[in-house]
């Protein structure tokens, strides 16, 4: 060997060894130390309370209680682009549990994703929002955790294709994507706005659904809370570019949010009406804090929106000679509640109003229109019933191409039969997992108001 | 005029397209069986069968229906030669005002028909859809379930004239 090229591979063999060791640096995470599982008494009683409300506001019951599974005991598998990750038991079991994690292995989860035994957490587990959320509310989600009833029920592998499986990957992904900032309020805005902006994009972490991803699975900050997807259904767009027919505004989202309906937009229904079934029962103003920021967000529509107009008759008079069967389907199965003018929730929404319609991605409609949606049980609920037993897929789709040609004036949907028969197939199974009622369950003392 | 099948026989029916099927059921078939309760597909007394499935006949339009089987009430038994889900439903006098019945026993046979023993939870879950307010809900239950052993013993009867008689 000639002494260059001697020197080209002792520089190659330097640098990869370097390379190794700055990975194995960015990689590794010390374990931190297991504590015997602390009493539940010696936990103040108020803090408990305040981590429960903000547990709600997180959401965390929608994966860690699966349906049917004993309270954050994990097991919901969630389906990914590149394999299926299951959610974990975050019950103070000391064996499967996180009974023995300290204050600071949790807040470390929370903040950077990363276990107390110093592993990788998959970012299905939002911690790129739940590094936002401030020590003091860590410290009483952390109260509330570790005060629940401890259930012994181990995680289930997860099924993950190579390179995907390795979690030195998830250390890469963080570099790329993981902003470990702490939320930073905004001076120039109110105390209100800054509260909503803290939670929405910290703790309740909205756009983990409503804002899309790109293919490595990170949400793209260009196009925040342009929709996105979750389960079979689609997360609408809540920034500018909302098709809602009527723009939102703090009031109707405050309403929507507690409430799970609101009648210038409809019903709550899939993965959202679980979150709207948790923010009913947290303190309202946190609620309003969140619409007020939410509404900033959205501000003005861009494309010229505005709700029912003139040409609505010419539309539906069109829709009616183009397609005689869906308006047939309509006339029958749907007009007798969504034109009976009877208010929400016991009435249907004008359709006109009804972003589902409008929207670009047909899914929410296929799924409400098959499977329906169900009365909550001891409440004053939306109910609307299903029609996969009465409609094939022509005709379901007939009945949709009529009502997006009627109600809105956007173009025909493509592949809609496609949409159609997945939704008959994966509702049929998301009705078997869903970790939620698939209604938009809410408060019953909110419902008792006129 | 349009040709809807009901309980095995062709009727020729001048209906429009949107023309719910119970009204046609009732108004024009004389087929009383199926209740108008809410007109709206949310209380379940106007419950058929359509091709083995239960649906709500008052938002079943008629042009849903080209080339499918309507089965109703009237189509599963006689008074003199009630259904095994009529009988159970005699026999455990899960009626009270009765006017729920109808709809809660067709999708109660819908349910048999693919499921022959049904768990308690099972039941309860598919006749979620129905409202009594008489509440004779836990009779209902039992009818169920007795509808399941008759149908059970109904096709076992043949074998067991054969063999042990």
């Amino acid at each position: 060997m000639r002494a260059s090229t001697r020197i080209i591979a002792g520089i190659v063999a330097a640098v990869l060894i370097a390379a190794a060791v700055a990975a194995f640096a960015i990689a590794w995470r010390p374990a931190i130390a297991a504590i015997d599982p602390p009493d539940p008494q010696s936990f103040d009683t108020a803090l408990v309370k305040r981590g429960r409300d903000l547990a709600a506001i997180g959401n965390c019951s929608d994966c860690h209680t699966p349906r049917g599974a004993k309270n954050f005991a994990g097991g919901l598998p969630v389906p990914t682009p590149f394999g299926t990750i299951f959610s974990t038991n975050i019950t103070p079991d000391p064996e499967t549990g996180i009974g023995r994690w300290s204050e600071a292995a949790f807040r470390r989860a929370m903040r950077s994703g990363v276990n107390r035994e110093g592993q990788h957490l998959y970012p299905t587990f939002p911690y790129d929002h739940f590094t936002n959320v401030s020590d003091e509310d860590d410290r009483a989600l952390y109260a509330f955790l570790m005060t629940r009833q401890p259930v012994r029920a181990a995680a289930r592998e997860n099924q993950l294709s190579f390179p995907f499986d390795q979690r030195l990957a998830i250390a890469g992904w963080k570099l790329l994507f993981l902003r470990p900032d702490a939320y930073r309020p905004d001076p120039k805005q109110s105390a209100e706005w800054n509260r909503g902006a803290y939670l929405v994009e910290g703790l309740a972490h909205c756009g983990a659904c409503h804002t899309p991803r790109n293919a490595l699975g990170a949400e793209r900050v260009s196009a925040r809370f342009a929709g996105g997807d979750v389960d079979d259904w689609h997360a609408y767009a809540i920034n500018d570019q909302s098709r809602s027919p009527v723009p939102w505004t703090a009031d109707a989202l405050f309403t929507y949010l507690r409430e799970g309906w609101h009648p210038d937009h409809g019903t709550a229904r899939g993965p959202m009406a679980k979150v709207v079934s948790n923010l009913s029962s947290v303190p309202a103003s946190d609620v309003r804090a969140i619409a007020v920021y939410t509404a900033s967000v959205s501000g003005t529509p861009t494309s010229g929106r505005t709700g029912p107009s003139d040409d609505a008759l010419a539309r539906a008079k069109m829709a009616s000679q183009t397609n005689p069967v869906g308006a047939s389907i309509y006339t029958a199965a749907c007009a007798s509640c969504h034109e009976g003018g009877r208010p929400l929730p016991y009435g249907g929404v004008d359709l006109g109003l009804s972003t589902s319609i409008s929207s670009p991605d047909p899914r929410n409609l296929a799924n409400v229109v098959l499977s329906g949606i169900d009365a909550v049980e001891g409440e004053r609920s939306p109910i609307m019933p299903g029609f996969a037993a009465s409609m094939n897929d022509d005709q379901a789709s007939a009945l949709l191409n009529y009502l997006r040609a009627r109600f809105s004036d956007q173009p025909a949907w493509a592949d809609l039969k496609k949409t159609i028969a997945d939704a008959r197939r994966t509702q049929a199974v998301f009705l078997q997992t869903s970790p939620a009622p698939r209604n938009a369950p809410a408060d019953p003392q909110q419902r008792e108001k006129p | 005029m349009t040709t809807l099948k009901v309980n095995g026989r062709e009727h020729q029916v001048d209906a429009e397209a949107d023309t719910p099927l119970l009204h046609v059921l009732r108004d024009d078939l004389k087929l009383n069986a199926a209740k108008y309760g809410c007109g709206l597909g949310q209380c379940g007394s106007c419950t058929v069968i359509v091709d083995g499935k239960a649906v709500l006949s008052c938002v079943v339009p008629m042009v849903l229906l080209e080339g499918k089987q309507v089965t109703t009430l009237e189509g599963l038994g006689t008074i003199a030669e009630p259904a095994p889900i009529q009988r159970a439903f005699m026999e455990e006098q899960a009626a009270q005002c009765g006017y729920c019945i109808p709809g809660m026993m067709m999708r109660a046979q819908a349910l048999l028909q693919k499921n022959s023993k049904p768990t308690d939870e099972q039941i309860r879950a598919e006749l979620e859809p129905h409202l009594c307010r008489c509440g004779t809900h836990m009779r209902i239950l039992r009818a169920v379930h007795r509808a399941a052993r008759l149908m059970d013993t109904a096709d076992a009867l043949p074998a067991a004239n054969g063999s042990a008689r």
